[in-house]
């Protein structure tokens, strides 16, 4: 009985690990092929900037409106302990170092996956399920092509952009703390930040978005384009590809921070 | 002509259909019947290549289509046109953008000679003027004959319909089966029928094949079929007309 239920248990994980890896190996064929695709030049520039627009101005109030108030939140909370140990000429510093290596990339790429990768999910998803992504492909045309590829320019390159302005509305709501709440004196903020922010940093923060860009689009889109059965099977798309988006983005945020800022 | 040999298709340890043989004329209307689930559908789609055999072969034209390569696999395609069992348009175009979408993927006209083409075709189905309207605002029936139209518009030399009228009330059912029979005769196009709803087998049919358990069972013209007396073809032709 013991032995009986063992073996189950080591089958269920058997099977898990191969419809893990099974699934990465899925969207690397899935990357390989948009990444031909877009090599080769086949890009609708009117689907590109369609998706530019969905992905990125549609993002800018609760991309710019999260930053502003995390800049905030982590203002109170920095200003309050470094005043106290008199280290208040290091609030501007530590804050911009925060905001550009972490703060900005990290916050914009968890609040932009979360919104944008259920959109394409869910929206792959329903053409799947209605045999859209069928339709295209017998009319002569490739989903690939067609679907991906304008969503994954778009997510690679407005997430960076979205970075930038996320950084400057972080680092303006924790300057707003500090001077107006905090009472640290905005000149000395503002000189403690010139003085430790390196351009490096900057560089580094935005650089992660382009990672974190592509991979929330092709793991979005290649869930929505396995999604089965109905309304059913779009929600659990929809919701796995924000959870495996994120996953994936904690992951990669981790080794690029090791690669860039150790 | 379209020539399927010893064609195969499983998913997984189900068997859709086992080794069968097929060969469909020029210019010829057959309707393939059979109950729900019996893999009716999943023959077009290997014909579409949406799906790949497990074994045997598929040969349109003298060419083997599983031998198609990538970029020629999307001028096959356009060779055929598909009128999916959900219309399957686009919920976000438009019914112009809709019809004109295999035209302008070809990239080939410019955009007033695919106007006159979409406007030809939506009066062919009878809806012109519905050109702006959205998908979400047609009938059942609407939205199958603009996913006819939308067939039809790269001039198709076979068409596929997957249950053209399934679920649609007797006269648009009629009128769907006016639109095939008058597609067939004017444009001497090859179509294959997927469906079970007999008027529509009895209505647009020159031949007709019934699939039951992996394997096609050959009826005949609709009067030999109406007269089969393979116990099979017997039960589904009486079933529906008792």
């Amino acid at each position: 009985m013991i032995r009986k239920q063992s073996e189950e248990r080591l089958e269920d994980v058997g099977n898990f690990v191969l419809v893990l890896f099974g699934g990465i190996g899925e969207v690397v064929l899935l990357l390989w092929s948009t990444l031909k695709y877009g090599f080769r030049g086949k890009t609708d520039f009117r689907l590109v900037v369609y998706q530019m627009l969905k992905v990125g101005v549609e993002s800018l109030p609760i991309g710019l409106t999260s930053a502003l108030f995390v800049g905030m939140v982590f203002s109170i909370q920095i200003a309050t302990e470094f005043v106290q140990f008199g280290a208040s000429d290091y609030i501007g510093g530590v804050m911009a170092i925060a905001v550009a290596r972490e703060l900005g990339p990290a916050l914009t790429g968890i609040v932009i996956s979360g919104r944008v990768a259920a959109s394409i999910a869910a929206e792959l998803g329903t053409m799947k399920v209605t045999e859209q992504i069928d339709a295209i492909s017998a009319l002569g045309s490739n989903p690939i092509k067609y679907l991906v590829l304008p969503r994954f320019i778009a997510c690679t390159l407005m997430m960076p952009l979205l970075i930038v302005l996320a950084d400057v509305f972080c680092f303006l709501g924790g300057y707003l703390v500090a001077v107006y709440v905090a009472k640290v004196n905005g000149v000395a903020y503002m000189e403690s930040a010139q003085n430790m922010l390196a351009l490096k940093d900057i560089y580094g923060g935005v650089a992660k978005g382009f990672v974190f860009g592509a991979l929330l689009a092709v793991i979005a889109c290649y869930k929505g384009m396995t999604a089965k059965g109905g309304a059913k099977g779009v929600g659990e798309a929809t919701t796995s590809s924000v959870v495996t988006s994120l996953i994936a983005l904690f992951i990669a945020n981790y080794f690029l921070t090791l690669a860039m800022f150790k | 002509m379209i020539l399927l040999k010893k064609l195969t298709k499983k998913f997984g340890d189900k068997v859709i259909l086992s080794s069968v043989d097929l060969e469909i004329s020029s210019g010829e209307t057959l309707a393939v019947i059979g109950p729900s689930g019996c893999g009716k559908s999943t023959l077009l789609r290997l014909i579409l290549r949406l799906e790949t055999p497990t074994e045997g072969s598929i040969q349109v034209d003298d060419v083997d289509i599983e031998k198609i390569d990538e970029d020629g696999l999307n001028s096959y395609r356009q060779k055929i046109g598909m009128v999916f069992q959900s219309a399957a348009l686009f919920d976000s175009m438009t019914v112009f953008e809709n019809v004109a979408f295999g035209l302008r993927e070809r990239n080939e006209l410019p955009e007033s000679k695919i106007k006159d083409i979409v406007k030809e075709k939506l009066q062919f189905v009878e809806l012109e003027g519905s050109e702006e309207l959205m998908p979400s605002e047609l009938s059942g029936g609407m939205q199958k004959r603009v996913s006819i139209a939308r067939a039809l518009a790269t001039e198709p030399q076979i068409i596929l319909y997957d249950e053209p009228t399934t679920g649609l009330d007797p006269i648009t059912s009629t009128t769907i089966e006016d639109l095939i029979n008058k597609l067939s005769k004017s444009a001497s196009v090859t179509s294959i029928v997927v469906t079970h709803q007999l008027t529509t087998i009895f209505r647009t049919a020159h031949r007709i094949i019934m699939l039951d358990k992996g394997k096609f069972i050959e009826c005949g013209d609709v009067e030999q079929t109406k007269k089969s007396r393979d116990p099979i073809v017997h039960k589904f032709i009486t079933a529906g007309l008792d």
